[in-house]
């Protein structure tokens, strides 16, 4: 189950050599240029956290047009009439993306799971991601062989705040112990590869690069199936935004024509199949 | 004969009456206006409604309080611990700082190096530092737990803040003091046991127990570490939400949990302040 940092640069090249983002998305769906009502006209302006995370995205540079969100963000603008050199970024934390009130962005991309309760607070784009999550864990720790639930039972496991990871923990694998909580994921890999915690819950392509290319000894136990009514991303949007009905159309657009597939596949495509956990 | 108050002295007396009654009346209009215009401009805010909803929601208020609660729990048993270790190694630094005996010029020198370095270093650095970096030295007697490892970087931090501010204590008494001690016949230790140190910890007790409530506040920082406390809990319940208000009830609980010791500390002042000016130490 153990990924090679190799395999995830491989894909990075690969991919990168011809930039779905840019080339696919049918331009006949696309509205006339510059019309809809952003934040300054003719311009999209997209929000994302800082750093921003492989393989969401490269190397920190939202810009680039390369990982999976980099590419999704610049096909829905395409799908809304801007071409790349109309797209401006700018950094928001997931707290600037919650609250309330106008936001610094049109809209935010930045692996944010869709639930009716937020939904009262931001407007969400129709999902571009179904998310499953996973549990990944080191090769000398306690729970390197489970297979089921139950054996993640007597675990401590650790998730990062504000994720569907946490509620993972609290609501399907219920471990015994308290689960510990971090502020990124970072720091929650960091206290994985020093023991403190026996297993760290991600989503699945965050879980594969985590186990592939930053731990030494990293290996994935499994996934959890997802609940019903499924985890998706969504773009956030201020609440009642103007822009909303227009971002959903282009992701459903983009869903139609195979293109968020296609975006996957180049992004994601180290995500593989991982033993699922009952 | 009954008293006949002088003319001058019934005027004197309506015109303190009148000036009242004009204060009286001054504040209420200023405190009415203040507040009004408070309330037009907040409530007429055109954000207003969402701004409530999402601070101030009743309905996620009560759904946060129970885990807030419990993650105030960690905090309380934090800080008492830490609290009870802060102040002995605030003391024996501060004694040590204080030492004059050449024999202890080395651990004088210790205990400046000591409270140099971590009252300089910021409480999040120490706690990243020993709480990833003590574990990742896999050491297997030292314990890999966020709260204890936690509380650890809180002790180290603060006792060098207290141990200065009992330091001061102890060079602001008279040296005199001392002298009359040992003129009585106490020793050395003696001397700073029933002489200066009760005249030190009275001096500085105020702003000890500032750096108490400090310690209070700052015990939710272990939570960079992995423990859910108070702060975290209300963190991960507006994750869920996107609504803050379980942040505003950690506050509210955080005030209620500093009011008791910040009362303590003004009675305890008042109280000082009112024996020294009998005393006619003014």
């Amino acid at each position: 189950m153990k990924k090679k940092l190799g395999i995830a640069v491989t894909v990075v090249a690969l991919a990168s050599s011809l930039s779905i983002g840019f080339t696919a998305t049918g331009a006949n769906a696309a509205s006339k240029a510059g019309s809809l009502p952003t934040l300054s006209q003719g311009t999209l302006t997209i929000g994302t956290d800082d750093p921003a995370y492989t393989p969401w995205f490269d190397n920190n540079k939202p810009a680039n047009g390369k990982g999976f969100e980099s590419a999704i963000a610049y096909a829905v603008a395409k799908q809304l009439g801007y071409p790349a050199s109309k797209v401006k970024w700018v950094k928001a934390s997931f707290n600037t993306v919650i609250q309330p009130g106008k936001k610094a962005f049109d809209f935010d991309i930045n692996e944010v799971s869709i639930t009716p309760e937020r939904a009262k607070a931001v407007d969400f784009s129709t999902g571009y991601y179904d998310v499953a999550q996973a549990v990944i864990t080191t090769t000398k720790s306690k729970i390197a062989k489970a297979k089921t639930l139950a054996d993640l039972a007597n675990a401590k496991l650790g998730a990062s705040v504000g994720s569907t990871s946490y509620s993972t923990i609290t609501d399907v694998i219920k471990p015994k112990g308290k689960p510990s909580v971090f502020d990124t994921n970072d720091l929650a890999t960091a206290a994985l590869k020093n023991g403190q915690i026996d297993g760290l819950v991600l989503d699945l392509p965050t879980a594969f690069y985590v186990a592939g290319a930053e731990l030494s000894n990293g290996l994935i136990v499994g996934q959890f199936a997802p609940k019903a009514g499924s985890d998706q991303f969504g773009l956030v949007l201020t609440k009642g935004s103007a822009l909303t009905k227009s971002v959903s159309a282009a992701v459903n657009a983009l869903r139609a024509n195979g293109t968020l597939k296609a975006i996957a596949a180049k992004w994601l495509a180290s995500v593989g199949g991982a033993p699922l956990l009952k | 004969m009954s008293y006949q108050p002088s003319a001058l002295r019934i005027e004197r007396e309506a015109a303190r009456r009148r000036a009242s009654r004009h204060s009286t009346i001054v504040a209420l209009i200023s405190t009415l206006v203040i507040a009004l215009v408070l309330t037009i401009v907040v409530a007429g805010a055109p954000g207003f409604k969402l701004v409530r909803e999402s601070f101030f929601s009743w309905h996620y208020a009560v759904s946060a309080f129970p885990h807030v609660l419990s993650g105030l729990w960690l905090n309380l048993r934090v800080m008492i611990i830490a609290e009870f270790f802060v102040l002995i190694f605030g003391l024996l630094i501060a004694l040590a700082r204080t030492s004059h005996s050449p024999i202890l010029y080395p651990v004088r020198l210790l205990a400046t190096i000591y409270t140099d370095i971590f009252r300089g270093l910021p409480l999040l650095l120490v706690l990243l530092l020993i709480g990833f970096g003590v574990p990742g030295l896999q050491i297997s007697w030292i314990t890999n737990s966020a709260v204890v490892l936690g509380t650890v970087s809180l002790v180290l931090t603060y006792s060098a803040y207290v141990a200065e501010v009992i330091r001061a204590g102890i060079e602001a008494v008279n040296p005199a003091q001392r002298m009359a001690g040992r003129a009585l016949g106490l020793t050395q230790a003696q001397t700073q046991r029933y002489v200066v140190l009760p005249q030190a910890l009275r001096k500085v007790t105020p702003p000890l127990l500032n750096d108490l409530v400090s310690l209070q506040k700052d015990s939710g920082l272990i939570s960079v570490l992995g423990a859910i406390d108070a702060i975290r809990s209300a963190q991960i319940e507006t994750a869920q939400s996107f609504n803050f208000t379980p942040y505003v009830v950690a506050g509210v609980l955080f005030v209620a949990l500093t009011i008791p010791l910040t009362r303590f500390t003004d009675w305890l002042t008042r109280k000082q302040d009112r024996a020294r000016v009998q005393q006619g130490q003014w």
